[in-house]
């Protein structure tokens, strides 16, 4: 408690500095928790407009996968799993928009989020795809605004900026609209 | 010759409808393997009765209020989604579609009195996709447990609790 004893300043500042330290503390430890929980709420959607975090992987093909070497080219980001139903149907779409577009300057790269690789290498030969898909990690998700359902999406530009997050069963119409005007900029 | 020719259109026939058939069932399998359409099997989400599904916002404040007894909350979804974020007090099951996730939750529970309220979560992708909600679900029924819930999320974990400023909390 902070008692005021008249003219004694000195023993004042000295419980402002006991009271002030105690809050320090408990700012630290408030801190520490706050890295401990999960990104806050607003993280998913303040992604846009921002710089895409960059990340260096291995994909199921055993080739480099590095973000960066796609700058000058748009990339759509698919984040993925095998059970995730309305995943699959993107996905032949996806592969379609990378045959159609690649020439354009399109790079579909497919991040699963499955916890086995084998799972994830199955539906990569079922659908044929015929772009890079790597392995997502609680750290690539959480980077990314946290991955906290399936299908996630994101249009990024030729500057590597992301333009576009697409959460759940998106307007695949409204996503290639979307991606033909980026690829026109 | 003229009953065998008959005999011989008559087969082409059959044939024909037997090919027919088969094209026909092929096609509507491709046709439903390429679909969103919601599952609506005994699996599926919507296997659960409605009467068991809880709001959000009924678990936040059940996990909130003080002295009351506590729901065990069980994510029967995937490791990376648990691991990313969960509910703060949540364990992990395992997935519902899986056998050995059934078989994790059926471990975790079995010593638990059959009146005991569980609430099952998931959240990986809207509600009509979930593989795993419903399974998990009538696992513990069969159990015997008369007092278990859903999370009703119908999007998904991020966008019907997390965004919606509900805590989250990281780890294994």
């Amino acid at each position: 408690m902070l008692r005021r004893i008249p003219g004694a300043k000195t023993q004042t500042r000295m419980q402002w500095g006991v009271l002030c330290r105690n809050a320090g503390a408990k700012l630290v430890v408030c801190a520490c928790l706050a890295a401990l929980a999960a990104p806050p709420a607003s993280a998913a959607t303040s992604m846009l407009h921002k710089p895409a975090p960059v990340f260096v992987r291995t994909d199921l093909n055993h080739r480099k996968l590095d973000l960066r070497a796609y700058r000058g080219k748009v990339v759509l980001l698919d984040f993925w799993a095998s059970w995730c139903a309305p995943c699959q149907v993107e996905m032949p779409r996806f592969a379609a928009w990378q045959r159609q577009y690649g020439p354009r300057g399109l790079q579909v790269i497919g991040i699963s989020m499955d916890d086995d690789p084998a799972a994830a290498r199955k539906v990569v030969e079922k659908l044929k795809l015929n772009y890079p898909v790597a392995m997502g990690d609680v750290k690539l998700g959480e980077s990314y605004g946290g991955v906290l359902g399936l299908p996630l999406t994101f249009l990024i530009d030729r500057r590597g900026i992301i333009q576009a997050r697409f959460s759940g069963e998106a307007d695949l119409n409204a996503m290639e609209q979307q991606l033909k005007a980026l690829l026109g900029r | 010759m003229k009953h065998c020719m008959m005999n011989r259109s008559r087969a082409a026939a059959v044939l024909a409808s037997i090919l027919f058939l088969a094209s026909f069932t092929l096609f509507s399998s491709a046709l439903q393997a390429q679909s969103s359409e919601p599952a609506s099997g005994p699996g599926s989400a919507y296997s659960v009765p409605k009467a068991q599904l809880m709001q959000p916002e009924t678990l936040h404040k059940l996990l909130q209020a003080r002295g009351a007894q506590k729901p065990l909350v069980l994510q029967v979804g995937f490791h990376m989604l648990y691991a990313e974020a969960h509910i703060p007090g949540a364990e992990y099951a395992g997935p519902g579609a899986e056998p050995s996730g059934l078989q994790n939750l059926q471990n975790r529970v079995s010593k638990l009195p059959h009146n005991k309220l569980i609430v099952l979560y998931c959240g990986c992708c809207p509600w009509g996709h979930c593989p795993n909600v419903g399974p998990a679900y009538a696992r513990l029924r069969q159990m015997g447990f008369t007092n278990v819930k859903v999370l009703y999320l119908p999007d998904n974990f991020g966008a019907d609790w997390a965004n919606k400023g509900y805590p989250v909390v990281q780890g294994q």
